[in-house]
Formats: C-alpha cells, sequence, structure tokens
C-alpha cells in the first residue's frame, strides 16, 4: 500500500471519527429539542443561541462531577465496563461507507479514495461482531456494580441485546443473498438506482432490521434495561461523571451507526434519484467527480439524520414493552419471521434466475 | 488496497478459489482497523484519567455503599436469578452459530443454485424443529 494512500486513509478516518462524535453529541440536544417539540415544551434554550451550547454544557459538567465507585464494586471491571461499551461504539462506523471515491490525483494519490474508513469485504460481520461485544460492556459494568438493580437491569439488556441479535443477523441474510457479498460498499453499489433500493425488495427484512435496531440500541420501546420506573437507572445506576457519560454516549454513537447502517443497506446509502443525470450535468474529470461524491455524502447524512430523528420519534410515541412481551415478539415473532422472509428470497431469486 | 475490488467468491475448483482467496484478502487492508483501534483506546483512555482526577473526591462509609433506592442493602446483589435468563443464552449460541453457518452459504447462494436451497431448507428443517420443541417445552414463556 502506498504510504499516501494511507495518510489520505487515516485522515478519513480521524475525519469519520470526528464526524461520529460530533453526531452523536448534538444528538443529546436533538432528542431533548424534538422531546420538548413532541411534548409541546420548549427544551433546552439558555446556553447559547436556541440553546446550543447545551452539550458541550453537559460534557464539560460531566467531566467534573465526582467519579465515585461504590466500595463494593469490583474496580478495575467497574471502569472496564463503560470504556468496552464506548470503545466498541466508537470502533463500528468505520466500516460504513459514507460516500463514493474522492479524486485526489492533484495531491499525487493514483488510486481513488473512498470515503469509508476500513474497506473490508466482510463489513457486516465486522459490525455484528462489534455490536455484539457492546452488550459486555453493560453485562460487566451492571455486575461490577454489586448493586440488585444494575444487575438485573444487566441481565435483561444482555437477554434482549442476544435475542434480537438472531433476528437481525437472519434479516441480513436475505440481502446477503441478492447481493452475494458480505461488503458494506458492495450492497450499497448494488442499490445504485432508486427501483433498487433494498427497501423495496425486502420490505419485511427491513422491518426486521429497524425493530432489531432499536432493541440492540435499548431504544424505547425496548428500553427495559433501564427503566427508570422499576429499576431506578438499569445497569448504569452506580455510575457517575464520565463513566456515566460513556454508556449514555455510547447510545447515541449506536443510534448514529445503526442509522448509517440502515440507510446503507435499505436505503441505496450515498446513492439518491437522479444521480446519472447530475453526473452528465457536471463537468468531466476530477472536479465533476469530486463534487459528485461530496453531494452523495450530503444526502447519505440527510438519511442518517431523518433515522436519528425518526428514533426519537418513536421513543416519544411508543410506550415500553412488558418482559414477556419482547421475548415473545423477538424469539416468536421476528425468528421464524425473518427465515420465512429468507425461504421466499430464496425462491424468487432462484425463479428470476432461470 | 489493491485487491480488494475483485469479485469472484465463488469458484468450482478448490485450488482456483484458494488462489482467488489470496488476491482478494491483502492484510493491509486491515491496517486501517488498528488505525482506529488506537483513536478510540486512545479517546476511552483519555477521557477516563482525565475525568478521574479532576473531579472531587469525598469518601464516607455510607456514601460508599451501594444505592438501593435508600432501603439499606441486605446481603450481596449477585444472588442467585431466574434461570430463564441462563436458558435464554444457551440458546442464543446455538442459534447463533446455525446463523454463522448460513452467511457463507447466502454468499454463495446465486451459485449454488436449487440444489444449494434444498440443502439449506432441510437445515432450516432441522433447525424449526429444535425451535418447536424449545416452545411447546415451554422455555420462553415468561410468566
Amino acid at each position: 500500500m502506498e504510504v499516501y494512500f494511507f495518510i489520505a486513509k487515516a485522515v478519513i478516518i480521524l475525519l469519520i471519527f470526528g464526524v461520529t462524535l460530533l453526531i452523536a453529541t448534538y444528538s443529546t440536544y436533538a432528542e431533548r429539542k424534538v422531546a420538548a417539540f413532541i411534548q409541546d415544551r420548549l427544551g433546552p434554550n439558555r446556553a447559547g443561541p436556541w440553546g446550543l451550547l447545551q452539550p458541550i454544557a453537559d460534557a464539560g459538567k460531566m467531566f467534573f462531577k465526582e467519579d465515585f465507585i461504590p466500595a463494593n464494586a469490583s474496580k478495575w471491571l467497574f471502569i472496564a465496563g463503560p470504556s468496552i461499551a464506548m470503545l466498541t461504539a466508537c470502533m463500528t462506523s468505520a466500516v460504513v461507507p459514507f460516500g463514493g471515491s474522492l479524486d485526489l490525483s492533484f495531491l499525487g494519490i493514483e488510486e481513488l479514495v473512498p470515503i469509508q474508513g476500513i474497506d473490508i469485504n466482510i463489513g457486516i460481520l465486522f459490525v455484528f461482531g462489534l455490536v455484539s461485544l457492546g452488550v459486555y460492556g453493560v453485562m460487566i459494568g451492571g455486575w461490577a456494580s454489586n448493586n440488585k438493580f444494575s444487575l438485573l437491569g444487566a441481565i435483561r439488556a444482555a437477554s434482549q441485546n442476544i435475542s434480537y441479535e438472531l433476528a437481525m443477523s437472519l434479516s441480513i441474510i436475505a440481502i446477503i443473498m441478492m447481493t452475494g457479498s458480505l461488503s458494506i460498499s458492495q450492497i450499497v453499489a448494488d442499490q445504485d438506482s432508486f427501483y433498487k433500493w433494498n427497501v423495496w425488495r425486502q420490505p419485511i427484512g427491513f422491518i426486521i432490521f429497524i425493530t432489531c435496531a432499536f432493541a440492540e440500541c435499548n431504544r424505547t420501546p425496548f428500553d427495559l434495561p433501564e427503566c427508570e420506573t422499576e429499576l431506578i437507572g438499569g445497569y448504569h445506576t452506580e455510575y457517575s461523571s464520565m463513566k456515566l457519560g460513556f454508556y449514555l454516549f455510547a447510545e447515541y454513537i449506536n443510534m448514529f451507526v445503526s442509522s448509517a447502517v440502515i440507510s446503507a443497506l435499505y436505503f441505496g446509502g450515498y446513492h439518491f434519484p437522479g444521480e446519472s443525470l447530475l453526473a452528465g450535468v457536471l463537468p468531466e474529470g476530477a472536479l465533476g467527480h469530486n463534487l459528485l461524491t461530496l453531494i452523495g455524502v450530503g444526502v447519505f447524512f440527510s438519511k442518517i439524520l431523518f433515522f436519528i430523528f425518526f428514533f426519537m420519534w418513536v421513543r416519544w410515541t411508543i410506550a415500553r414493552f412488558r418482559y414477556d412481551q419482547l421475548m415473545n415478539l423477538g424469539w416468536k415473532s421476528l425468528i421464524p419471521l425473518s427465515i420465512a422472509n429468507i425461504l421466499v428470497t430464496g425462491v424468487v431469486i432462484l425463479l428470476l434466475n432461470n | 488496497m489493491a485487491g480488494t475490488n475483485i469479485e469472484v467468491y465463488f469458484a468450482p475448483r478448490l485450488e482456483t478459489s484458494f488462489m482467488i482467496l489470496l488476491n482478494t484478502y491483502l492484510p493491509s487492508d486491515y491496517l486501517p482497523v488498528l488505525v482506529q483501534l488506537g483513536l478510540a483506546v486512545a479517546f476511552v483512555v483519555v477521557t477516563m484519567i482525565v475525568t478521574h482526577s479532576i473531579g472531587p473526591k469525598n469518601r464516607g462509609k455510607v456514601k460508599d455503599e451501594q444505592w438501593e433506592c435508600g432501603i439499606e442493602s441486605v446481603g450481596d446483589a449477585r444472588a442467585p436469578i431466574s434461570v430463564k435468563y441462563f436458558l435464554v443464552a444457551i440458546l442464543f449460541v446455538l442459534f447463533d452459530v446455525e446463523i454463522i453457518f448460513m452467511y457463507p452459504w447466502a454468499v454463495n447462494f446465486k451459485s449454488l443454485g436449487w440444489l444449494g436451497f434444498v440443502e439449506m431448507v432441510v437445515f432450516m428443517g432441522i433447525l424449526l424443529g429444535g425451535f418447536y420443541y424449545i416452545i411447546k417445552k415451554g422455555v420462553l414463556n415468561w410468566d
């Protein structure tokens, strides 16, 4: 690999990392504003214009709070819990293709540089691997707190996450059958025109996937691990300071990443209707190529922001499930449904191919 | 970064597919993973150290206890809990392994054709047989 190419890659990774943190930070603000709008309140409006500095004020407050570790807790595991949650959340955004490729020939880089941190051909497995590692963060944190509520919350979180992970990985299989690749960039490239978006070809798979994404992010209506009315704060009852911040922040990063994965897998990623028409209008060569790529990045981010908004919208609309309803939905509805989806997809593909 | 875009995932003969595999996966493609990991670890470690060192510190016997709604906590929290959760975890491991078997099949689905499809239907039939048994056994009943 060329050195310059690698440097360009590292810059892109750094940029994506920064953007991920930025969007996660402002998601907390957006969530409070959306909640305020839905409940007919004002929301944060004191720190800065329209309360725009609120997330920064919150982060500052988190940093200066007392970093409390209970006497009965297992100290190192107590620290490891939120660290693992944050680490796995930070790693996932790298494999999502945020745009096409940049032509950086004026910098002396011959190859096209894709706007994707890590372009590996097992992208989906990478995401799933890290998402399932995230369960350890919650489980270790809840167990280490040595608090009954934390432990209950952690166990609920773990069994909920693993149950929905099954249906989630099953719903993806239908897409892989159509594309024949595990690489996310390949799946996005396969949806290059509007009518080929996977949401039209896999509507049931999409519904299963987005339901599971809500459950994996521990968002309402699946927020049983931290339901305040029953479990105080759930697995992060004992946490304070930035350790608590990490848990909350990891949730928002996961929301961002799942929105990005949903947009990439089902909504054509950085492709948009009329792309080929626009490509004809734009100037030839590197400039036109880069412009088109940047427009694609903008489109992709607007899709992501829409899904983040959708997460918040659902949170303030739908009530929480009961635990048995949650497990029944996961095991007895979503898993058989996704298996049926695979079979139907398989038959249709084979009939169309012959 | 050269070989990543070669799109051949199935070859009829083993040795050719092995060669294609060598072309497709370059270890250097995974270098950015290390960059990302380094970045994430640095962020987490620095934040943890900073937040640990700048906050106030007050300790006390009552304060250091775990917080359970203000009621004095009785016994250790790590008491035995419902076996259902354990069963769910075991079932997850079983099903997850089965699902991982389906991934390579799904990648090669188009080239395997009807034969591969029928084989997977048989496999899924056995899987669903076990699934039916679990449901009838009442493992997933939560009341």
